[in-house]
């Protein structure tokens, strides 16, 4: 009799363990590569609603209104002297920003073996790529003739002339092509099994069959294409992790490396890498909790374990963030300059100080009041709203730097407010040209890397040793 | 055996004077009547478009000199600071050169002054920001100029379109017209023998450039005396402006 109730207890458990962990809750293959394919192809009518109404905001707000400010000048912006630089540049590094998630997730947790992350890497690393176009997008915006933009380029000429690699500017577009680059061969690389599998899966005489055909490069998956996989694969992952680091501290020399008050801050480097990370790992906290709720069969993949373990890199991530805001202010205040300290009183005490107090309780107080909590980090629409509030103090913490910083100078005589104009249409133009790029290619690659999950779920097992379930985990490769 | 630890000796290498440039101006603010004649000349000596009230007021006028001044209190308990005309320092150590992408904001080596590329420029604005003294004017827009007023531009001054940067040049049409004169002439540019728009405007010739290299010319001498400093000269920018004190 005590026997079968400590069988139960440990039947209990195991079932326990099961509905929590993904890793131990095993699918028939077959099974779970037709659920990867049927997420992919039950597109409601919803879907498409979203789409159109997504499409036309593209078309009106990001090309529509880039191509009248082409037209007319940056005049119908609200860029003035001294904001040179206004909304476009918070958006830059607003994008650049969540586009760091991604890799981290994606490569830090893979080369660190965090097992909590198959399921989510693709979803991450799609928001890499299509963060840095739309950050493209923002940066050639801001441009005054953009259709000169290549001059950037170091393309040979007639006249030899070169762009000037003592330029911030200059290594900011060589790092970011150099991310963009090495993040779509990232995403590409994993990507492949998944094509294969989707091309098995696909009707013959289709266009998607031939677009699996293709992309998936004749992959069969013998054993020497998985030992080249695998080797490209950490070689990536590796290589990958410095290049994230690179990119965002470029960008922050834009700023750091000018003789401006409140830039030229020696901390700005990893000030900003934790900054994007903060706001990425929000994003991807933001975009789980959609695909779970609204995508065929992904309440199997994404589970609460997910979200817990994302809200408990936030959390940390937040407190990093406290760390490195508290030390550049701290720092750059100590400093006693008198430009310097008329702009902190102006970020806190302006006109517009509620941005400076509001960055504070979004990306530090809400998340240390609520990510404590394991029940509540694990629900995934409370993730989503502080993912949310995380990305909007993010992005005035970008706006407290760039325009507002760039309103106090050294002359005061130039000293004027900046008034957004057309950037914000601009702006939500990126915002929708995300997501829409997103939901497309949420119709055209599995979301889920199958393969991962799979190779992941063969590791782990349960055991019982005498009362006991015990997870047991093997090594791979 | 010992090791010698040495301290390699330090060596300043701000050789005074070595750093300053070929052409120079004295601004004496004791004099300075504020009567914006120099923003009106350099206005019409540069092709320098009009952007109209509204843009003005919301920090787009495109001067490339301005005259600053400011006052505290209500009339007539008010403080005032002198007038003081601003312009291009026509830095030596200028923070705006190294920013360009596109090396369109340059170092003259042969006038050592701060030259402005407008065909090159593709409007990052990174050298406004930059800027110490936020004397950098951006094409905004593409301005009118309603007829006649094409008929006064100034031939030897581009006319710059939309999206590019400009600012002073401290007159380089003048200069070069100056220097070929002379050159024909088979002498050099004589101490006075032209001026900038500006300082040719000024009223009460509170503005006086000249060569700065030339000890005994008359802006060394302005230049060169007890009341003279430079403006922000702790950011090691070597500026060519002198501005003299007001009393």
């Amino acid at each position: 009799m005590a026997s079968e109730k400590h069988n139960d207890h440990a039947h209990d458990h195991a079932a326990h363990l099961r509905e929590k962990h993904l890793m131990l809750d095993p699918l028939p293959r077959g099974q779970m590569n037709d659920m990867v394919m049927e997420s992919m192809r039950a597109t409601s009518w919803k879907f498409w609603v979203v789409f159109g109404v997504l499409s036309v905001i593209v078309a009106v707000f990001l090309f529509g209104a880039w191509g009248y400010m082409i037209a007319n000048g940056l005049g119908v912006a609200g860029v003035n002297r001294p904001s040179y630089w206004g909304i476009f540049l918070v958006n830059t590094v607003f994008w650049i920003g969540i586009s760091h998630a991604g890799t981290f997730i994606s490569a830090i947790l893979r080369v660190f073996k965090a097992e909590f992350r198959r399921p989510f890497t693709r979803a991450a690393e799609l928001m890499t790529t299509f963060g840095l176009v739309q950050a493209g997008f923002s940066i050639f915006m801001h441009m005054g003739r953009v259709w000169l933009s290549y001059w950037l380029m170091p393309i040979p000429n007639q006249r030899g002339l070169w762009p000037n690699f003592h330029s911030p500017l200059s290594w900011d577009l060589l790092a970011i092509t150099t991310y963009l680059l090495s993040s779509t061969m990232y995403l590409f690389l994993p990507l492949i099994p998944d094509l294969a599998m989707a091309r098995d899966r696909t009707p013959d005489g289709t266009w998607q069959k031939t677009f699996y055909r293709v992309l998936a490069l004749g992959f069969r998956g013998t054993e020497g294409e998985w030992t080249h996989l695998r080797n490209a694969m950490n070689i990536f992952a590796w290589a990958i992790i410095p290049v994230m680091f690179s990119v965002h501290t470029i960008v922050s020399w834009d700023f750091a490396a000018a003789t401006r008050p409140g830039w030229s801050s020696t901390i700005f480097g990893p000030y900003f890498i934790v900054g994007a990370l903060h706001s990425g790992m929000g994003a991807v906290a933001m975009v789980l909790a959609v695909i779970q709720s609204r995508m065929k069969h992904m309440k199997y993949f994404i589970r609460g374990e997910h979200f817990e373990g994302l809200g408990m890199l936030m959390l940390l991530v937040s407190m990093a963030w406290a760390y490195f805001f508290f030390n550049d202010y701290m720092v750059q205040w100590y400093g006693g300059d008198k430009w310097t300290q008329q702009l902190l009183h102006f970020h806190e005490a302006g006109p517009l100080g509620w941005m400076w107090f509001a960055m504070l309780v979004f990306n530090v107080a809400i998340p240390w009041v609520t990510l404590w909590n394991k029940k509540w980090r694990s629900n995934p629409w409370l993730l989503f709203t502080v993912g949310l509030l995380i990305n909007v103090g993010m992005w005035f913490e970008r706006y407290i730097i760039i325009p507002i910083s760039l309103t106090i100078n050294r002359m005061p005589f130039t000293w004027r407010m900046y008034t957004p104009g057309v950037e914000i249409y601009l702006g939500i133009g990126t915002v929708a040209f995300f997501i829409l790029l997103y939901m497309g290619a949420s119709r055209l690659i599995p979301l889920i890397p199958v393969w991962e999950v799979q190779e992941g779920q063969m590791a782990h097992s349960l055991k019982t040793y005498g009362r006991e379930t015990v997870v047991t985990v093997s090594e791979l490769e | 055996m010992t090791i010698e630890l040495k301290i390699p000796e330090y060596s300043a290498n701000w050789a005074e004077g070595e750093q300053q440039g070929k052409w120079g101006m004295a601004i004496d603010m004791d004099i300075c009547t504020g009567c914006q004649a120099c923003v009106a000349a350099c206005a019409m000596e540069n092709n320098i478009p009009f952007v109209g009230e509204a843009d003005s007021g919301y920090g787009r006028s495109m001067h490339w000199i301005r005259t600053e001044r400011f006052w505290e209190g209500e009339f007539p308990e008010i403080k005032m600071t002198p007038y003081q005309p601003v312009l291009c320092q026509q830095c030596g150590h200028a923070p705006c050169e190294p920013v360009c992408p596109a090396f369109a904001t340059v170092h003259s080596q042969a006038e050592a002054l701060n030259l402005q590329v407008y065909n090159r420029c593709v409007g990052t604005r990174y050298c406004a920001n930059n800027c110490p003294y936020q004397v950098r004017s951006f094409n905004w827009r593409d301005y009118e100029r309603p007829e006649p007023l094409p008929n006064q531009l100034n031939p030897d001054v581009t006319v710059r379109r939309r999206g590019v940067m400009e600012k002073c040049t401290f007159c380089i049409q003048r200069i070069h017209r100056a220097q070929d004169q002379a050159k024909a002439e088979g002498r050099e540019v004589a101490d006075g023998e032209f001026t900038t728009a500006c300082a040719q405007a000024c009223p009460a010739d509170a503005i006086v450039f000249g060569r700065i290299d030339d000890p005994e010319s008359a802006v060394s001498k302005l230049a060169g005396g007890a009341r003279g400093f430079h403006m922000l000269e702790e950011l090691g920018t070597l500026p060519a402006v002198t501005y003299l004190k007001g009393g």
